[in-house]
């Protein structure tokens, strides 16, 4: 198959995960011609651009900065090392040819439909909210019902208010944002409803956004009716019992123009999924091995598109890891190389209140001397432990205070200990919760 | 007669509730419930002088954008927020506009800029 445009690494999306391993396999070796990012959005900095609060970067520049500052650091670096990007392109497609190459079929309006060859491919497309759609709310379909991302977008980009009596379903960090920034602009935001006994934000949220300005959060409540023909005229919240069925005679209803949704976030692997990358059933993102490489030779996978990460500095730090490895698998160091150096690979399990892990498996003969092992819980344990077990050993216990589903946890494992230990096949992470309070 | 706050510590994910006593000076007397150091200092300048980043929106005249992304350049205090937000509404800035830029100098007089945290180049 001919191609129009030739690179060595293609980088599916703009945002901070893409700009990360852009900078990152530029500077790992890989030649700034040679990369070529594409980005359906009219500017690069992806959802950092409508993420205009602060408290980005703490990690990564030791200071705090708003979300469109964050992303300009990393453009900035881009358009100085000369890297190229395609902006309005939408990727449709990626297939693998032949000779283990891969097709990029993109579109935008000045090149139309065109294809791109190239020997790795960085998956940086982030994730989307979920939408009422897949939330099975009951009650009409008015206008007024929108994801807090999409309201932020309004408020923050267009410059435009979605209303001005506010419901927020779901306490996810960006309804808390919105609840805050929708006060900021002169509306009430009547409550926040959350379906679990817990919230799924960052304490610094629910205190800055909510308490400072004394709105409500309901844990274990859900929105039973929303009411109005033409918009949103009413919402009604109800409590729900430990199989988070709404109980009868709990319900409440608030007078609002507005219902916000802030439900979690799915990672965007239509591309993947065509592609033929295997996708974990927990994460919604690809299967990746150490090298934050999927199933498919050559095809890396970064940022919220991998797993949802609770800290952009997060997603910067690992998108620099997969633009390293994508430039050394185009240096010809890549998995075919010479794989009897790297042995079998090690399978990482999640168990016990573990969701997933951040690789699944490890070629020890391809690690790092340290690997970060990234994780989430799956429900609010105090004083637990995380336990690495090495097949049926445990090698170690981390006390925890408090582990909680919306922060993300880590381990950091050192290669000599995976090379010490005779016959490792598994490295199990499991909450152990022999001492711990579940709640 | 003491005064009596509760609050979330927020200087880690563990979220402890600290309840911070004042005399009627509003001099803190006693802070129970924070399990660190952090926490204690927290509570205390929590409640005797709270203080936060505010970032909103300004309209932008002659830009690609027609609204764009502004900070306080440092904390306010929590209780001028709204007089804060009043004058940043007020603003506008005209394009081309770049990061740093200053919207609004010494804001209600608290002696810190608002400034412009994304670039807009002119339509």
């Amino acid at each position: 198959m001919n191609a129009d445009k030739k690179a060595k690494i293609v980088i599916i999306g703009g945002g901070p995960a893409g700009l990360s391993a852009a900078a990152a396999a530029n500077e790992a070796g890989a030649a700034a011609g040679d990369i070529l990012i594409l980005e359906r959005d009219n500017v690069l900095g992806g959802i950092l651009n409508q993420c205009i609060h602060n408290g980005f970067g703490l990690h990564t520049f030791k200071e705090e900065l708003t979300g469109p500052e964050y992303a300009a650091r990393f453009v900035s670096t881009v358009q100085e090392r000369g890297i190229p990007y395609l902006l309005n392109t939408i990727v449709v497609d990626i297939s693998v040819d032949g000779d283990g190459s891969k097709v990029v079929s993109a579109m935008n309006r000045t090149d139309g439909f065109f294809t791109v060859r190239a020997d790795a491919v960085i998956l940086a497309m982030g994730c989307r909210e979920r939408p009422r759609g897949a939330l099975n709310i009951p009650g009409y379909r008015p206008a007024g019902i929108y994801t807090a991302g999409t309201a932020q977008r309004f408020v923050n980009i267009e410059g435009r208010m979605p209303g001005h009596e506010v419901v927020i379903l779901g306490s996810g960090d960006i309804g808390l944002i919105m609840a805050r920034r929708m006060t900021l602009e002169g509306a009430k935001v009547k409550v926040v409803a959350e379906l679990m006994p817990y919230s799924g934000g960052l304490k610094r949220n629910i205190v800055q956004c909510l308490d400072d300005f004394g709105i409500p959060l309901k844990l274990s409540h859900t929105v039973t009716d929303i009411r109005g023909r033409e918009r949103v005229e009413a919402v009604t919240i109800a409590e729900v019992g430990p199989d988070r069925k709404p109980v009868p005679g709990t319900e409440e209803t608030y007078t609002c123009d507005t219902l916000l949704l802030s439900c979690g976030l799915i990672p965007e692997n239509e591309l993947s999924s065509q592609l033929g990358v295997e996708l974990s059933r927990v994460t919604s993102g690809p299967v990746v091995n150490e090298s934050l490489e999927t199933s498919v030779p050559g095809v890396f996978a970064c940022g919220n598109v991998l797993h949802v990460h609770d800290l952009v500095d997060y997603v910067s730090e690992e998108a620099a890891n997969a633009g390293r490895n994508a430039a050394g698998y185009v240096e010809g160091n890549g998995s075919e190389g010479k794989p009897e150096e790297d042995g079998t690979p090690v399978q990482v399990i999640a168990k016990d209140g573990v969701r997933y892990t951040v690789p699944s498996s490890i070629r020890i003969g391809r690690m790092n001397d340290l690997q970060l092992i990234r994780f989430r819980v799956g429900a609010v344990y105090r004083d637990a432990s995380i336990a690495i077990d090495f097949n049926d050993t445990v090698v170690r216990t981390q006390k925890k205070r408090i582990l909680a589903p919306g922060e993300m946890e880590q381990v950091i494992l050192k290669k000599e200990d995976l090379q010490k230990f005779e016959g490792l096949k598994t490295i199990t992470i499991r909450v152990d919760t022999s001492e711990a309070k579940k709640q | 007669m003491s005064r009596i706050t509760e609050l979330t510590c927020i200087r880690c994910p563990i979220g402890c509730q600290i309840t911070v006593t004042q005399d009627d000076d509003g001099k803190v007397t006693e802070i129970k419930g924070n399990s660190c150091p952090r926490g204690y200092e927290y509570a205390g300048s929590e409640v005797t002088n709270p203080v936060r980043t505010v970032t909103s929106t300004v309209h932008v005249e002659g830009g690609v954008l027609p609204v764009t992304s502004v900070k306080t350049k440092g904390d306010i205090p929590k209780g001028r927020i709204f007089d804060c937000m009043q004058a940043i509404n007020a603003a506008s800035v005209k394009a081309p506009a770049a990061i740093g830029d200053v919207v609004i100098r010494d804001v209600c007089g608290l002696g810190v800029d608002v400034i412009v945290t994304r670039a807009v180049a002119k339509a």
